[in-house]
């Protein structure tokens, strides 16, 4: 096998093993979860309404919206996170003192994330089955659809967290991101549908991956009739996947580039005072 | 010791580093051959970080020609990379790992290249076998140095680049340390290159010292030669009738015979003393940092 394969199989277990040490950690587990388990519970709270002229359930058709953002914020802001905390805490560093300790740390980082990413989505799901019972976890349909949406929407959101974990070394000036991602979430149709919206922030919402990641959602979760609530009144699976293979294959492109930049970094004076400024 | 005739494995020179408008290298010039071990010797601020930092590949000097394996550090390939042992100074990381844990993680990118440490062996050679099961989070500060160290070697290195390695230990752990260090280069013939700002510590561990103060080597070689050449002030005590006197001087024999021969027997309680390297340490950093 050649080094970087070697690499890449080390990073593998690299994954696995901070894998094992978040699923013993119960605190930083709570801390991943409780956001996506209160917004269920919020979500719950609103069913019992109906959507417009449909027979759809405001809370339900809030579910799949829910699991997309917590994908959007574990995959891509989580990841981009911890691609910065790593860089000023010396892990980055410290694999780079390793032949293709990058390219391990690479894979482990982000299968880990790949996982907490799942991990979560497969708990929101349980709990979403066991407050609304329109989820169609029981359908044969559902199992074959939702691994690939996901799998798609992991593919489109994961290289953008290391794009932008490579492109920032702060974790304040991470805080740059944040709030646009939070904007695109708004005009998304995470948890209204974007059909309400203007028309101009429809189109800019169709632009990035996450108004189809949640589409794609709702089409693998939600009772068929919920189609009639959406643009079109279609699930528009070409689109689909269309925008969110574009998205994957630019980010595909571009995180190893990012990567690159950010491994050639010199080391910052976050790390060893001594290192920098002084004569 | 260097051997007649073999390449240095460490070859800097003319090194000058800058961080824009702050000069922090002015022409640094390093050599380090195979089984020795150099020590940078320096005040805080002297450049030494900076220098093995430009040494190790991860930043790009200024101006100068730095060769480590024969190779420039910033155009080392993988390969050149695995021979290379960095010492980082850094405690935060990996702070969930188990000891062994992550030395066998280490361990495992360099098959390719070379046979690493086996896990065990690294440990008992440290003096972490105690603690392999170990949360790394949680070890106290020497321990976690001599974790890093075990990092630093576990791909059995030609070169070996240890930056302050003893910060904040106590005397015991210190002379573990010191033990560890020569067991390395006996095992292996390792060319270590250690900073360190403790002039003690140069000289118990170093074969050559590089005294580097304000960016600029002001002297090398073993501390014996260090002080024979740059300790010209040698310190004369004596009594003339009963009266003591201090004299500084920079030849002590030819100022003892004179005043033997001015004053014979009126001379008692003679006594010389060679200035100690730490003495010329203490003054050539002062006499840098009073330079404007």
């Amino acid at each position: 096998m050649s080094a970087r394969g070697v690499a890449v199989r080390v990073g593998l277990g690299r994954g696995w093993t901070e894998f094992r040490q978040r699923a013993l950690d119960v605190g930083g587990l709570v801390g991943e979860l409780w956001p996506w388990v209160i917004g269920a519970f919020a979500l719950h709270a609103l069913s019992g309404r109906t959507m417009g002229d449909t027979a759809l359930d405001v809370g339900l058709q809030g579910i799949p919206g829910l699991l997309a953002v917590s994908v959007v914020y574990t995959g891509l802001l989580g990841l981009s996170l911890a691609l910065v905390t790593d860089q000023s805490d010396g892990t980055l560093l410290r694999m780079k003192a390793v032949p293709n300790g990058t390219i391990g740390y690479l894979v482990g980082t982000v299968l880990g994330r790949a996982v907490l990413c799942v991990e979560t989505a497969l708990i929101l799901l349980v709990l979403s089955a066991w407050l609304f019972e329109d989820v169609q976890v029981g359908r044969v349909v559902t199992w074959l659809f939702l691994p690939g949406v996901l799998v798609l929407g992991l593919l489109a959101i994961l290289p953008l967290g290391v794009v932008v974990g490579a492109a920032f070394r702060s974790r304040a000036s991470l805080g740059l991101v944040t709030l646009p991602v939070m904007g695109l979430l708004a005009i998304s149709g995470v948890f209204y549908p974007l059909a309400s919206l203007p028309r101009f922030l429809q189109w800019v919402g169709e632009l990035f991956p996450v108004y189809w990641l949640g589409l794609g959602l709702r089409w693998a979760l939600l009772p068929s009739q919920a189609v009639l609530a959406e643009v079109d009144g279609s699930w528009r699976h070409l689109e689909m996947v269309g925008v969110l293979g574009a998205w994957a294959v630019v980010g595909l492109v571009a995180a190893p580039v990012m990567l690159r930049r950010m491994a050639r970094r010199e080391p910052g004076s976050t790390v060893r005072p001594d290192a920098a400024g002084q004569g | 010791m260097a051997l007649g005739g073999a390449e240095p494995v460490i070859d800097v020179r003319g090194l000058r580093m800058s961080y824009g408008a702050t000069a922090v290298l002015h022409g640094v010039d390093v050599r380090a051959h195979r089984g020795e071990v150099v020590a940078l010797l320096g005040p805080n601020g002297a450049g030494k970080t900076t220098t093995v930092e430009i040494l190790e590949g991860f930043r790009k000097p200024s101006a100068g020609e730095v060769r480590v394996l024969g190779v420039d550090p910033l155009t080392g390939d993988e390969a050149w990379r695995a021979r290379v042992g960095v010492v980082l100074q850094s405690w935060r990381d990996h702070g969930r790992w188990r000891v062994a844990e992550l030395l066998d993680h280490f361990a495992r990118f360099y098959p390719p290249y070379r046979t690493p440490f086996a896990v065990d062996e690294l440990l008992e050679l440290v003096g972490l076998t105690g603690q392999a099961r170990t949360v790394v989070g949680t070890l106290s500060g020497g321990q976690r140095r001599r974790l890093d160290v075990a990092v630093g070697v576990v791909g059995r290195p030609e070169v070996l680049f240890l930056d302050e390695p003893t910060t904040g230990f106590d005397p015991e752990a210190r002379q573990a340390f010191h033990d560890l260090v020569h067991r390395l280069t006996d095992l292996d013939d390792t060319a270590i290159l250690l900073t360190t700002h403790d002039l003690d510590e140069a000289e118990k561990l170093a074969d050559r010292i590089v005294l580097l103060v304000g960016g600029e080597v002001v002297a090398e070689g073993s501390a014996p030669e260090l002080t024979r050449r740059i300790a010209s002030r040698d310190e004369v005590r004596y009594s003339l009738d009963g009266e003591f006197f201090v004299h500084a001087t920079e030849d002590a024999t030819g100022f003892v015979r004179e005043l033997f021969e001015q004053h014979d027997k009126a001379i008692g309680d003679l006594e010389v003393r060679r200035a100690s390297l730490e003495d010329v340490y203490m003054t050539m950093v002062r006499k840098q940092e009073a330079r404007p």
